[in-house]
């Protein structure tokens, strides 16, 4: 993974779009967050393996980046997003570290779906 | 402190990779230094792990292949010539159907007829795969009848599990071990590098050493106040 160049970033978005893609995304906070914590509200989700088609998405800000991907009836959007890499697979990886380096959320699109 | 009693075979039951090392590693190798075999049935890759390094040197897809890795070497330090990967996914054990979760438990159960199970204490061990993982155990060694039964040792770290349990009964002396339990700990460094920092500066200030450095605290299942459900 390396820091986020959004040139980059969007360009690979682009080839991604108007075909069947499977997605998966993520954002957490940890499952101890309220274990170390203990006022901490922790919430996160994932899906794994959706299979849409985004007509086009682009990325926004200045870092944290935020991306969003327009489908035919909604949409599909993460903010907090740090490093990428198109990994030996041609799978376009996103993920959003915080200060302590911790993974926070995610975003990964790819022509097949993840293992 | 107690004798580490003579165990006919040892199965231990966790969801990720380093929940072993944390917690019984050097439990398990005085097992494995007294040739009792050890299978340690691993639910997990612990896919969905939050580190990743700092700067992130793995990414969400190749983390468990380097937890993977990582799993087996500390394996071999422990001692654990059976080691199973069950093909669970991290964060989902308890969204599994709770039948087939008993069966993969009674399965090994029935397979390796085990003087010794260990697993997460249900209800006190924090993170909902720890309590899942527990939860199917228990489940599973219930349906046994009480005099077949194995004994069952748990883990537990939540901040009531002293209040609720009591004082661990199983209180181990780990010292003659100690270098064992680091090399399991250092194993998982994807893991493990924010502990073992802490762990080294305080061993390198002189300050005592840390108590995960010297004993394990596990407690026999309280099967008289079973809350399981």
């Amino acid at each position: 993974m390396e820091p986020i160049l959004a040139d980059k970033v969007q360009e690979y978005i682009n080839q991604f779009a108007g075909k069947d893609v499977y997605i998966h995304v993520e954002t957490t906070n940890g499952a101890y967050a309220s274990h170390f914590n203990e006022g901490f509200f922790s919430a996160g989700c994932f899906i794994r393996n959706a299979k849409v088609n985004y007509e086009h998405g682009k990325i926004a800000g200045t870092g944290p980046y935020r991306i969003g991907l327009k489908l035919d009836l909604g949409w599909i959007y993460v903010e907090g997003l740090t490093h990428f890499e198109l990994d030996d697979q041609g799978r376009l990886l996103l993920s959003g570290h915080g200060h302590d380096g911790k993974l926070a959320a995610a975003l990964e699109i790819s022509h097949t779906p993840f293992d | 402190m107690n004798k580490i009693e003579k165990e006919r075979h040892v199965l231990v039951i966790y969801p990720h990779p380093d929940d072993e090392a944390l917690g019984v590693s050097g439990t398990l190798a005085i097992y494995a230094k007294n040739n009792v075999p050890i299978t340690y049935a691993c639910l997990t890759l612990g896919e969905m792990g939050r580190n990743l390094g700092n700067p992130p040197f793995a990414t969400r897809e190749t983390l468990p292949k380097v937890r993977k890795k990582e799993l087996e070497k500390a394996a071999e330090v422990i001692g654990i010539q059976d080691l199973r990967m069950m093909g669970l996914r991290d964060k989902t054990v308890e969204f599994e159907d709770d039948e087939k979760m008993v069966k993969l438990v009674t399965d090994l159960i029935e397979e390796l007829n085990p003087s010794l199970i260990i697993t997460f204490y249900p209800g006190y061990s924090v993170h909902p795969d720890h309590e899942a993982t527990g939860r199917a155990v228990v489940r599973a060694v219930r349906r046994i009848p009480v005099e077949k039964r194995p004994k069952l040792y748990c883990t537990a770290f939540s901040k009531d599990c002293e209040r609720n349990l009591g004082e661990p009964d199983i209180v181990n002396d780990i010292r003659e071990v100690q270098d064992i339990k680091i090399a399991a700990l250092k194993a998982h460094i994807s893991q493990t590098a924010w502990m073992l920092k802490g762990l080294e500066e305080s061993i390198a200030q002189n300050n005592p050493i840390s108590e995960r450095l010297t004993i394990e605290r596990l407690w026999s299942y309280q099967w008289d106040r079973d809350e399981v459900d």
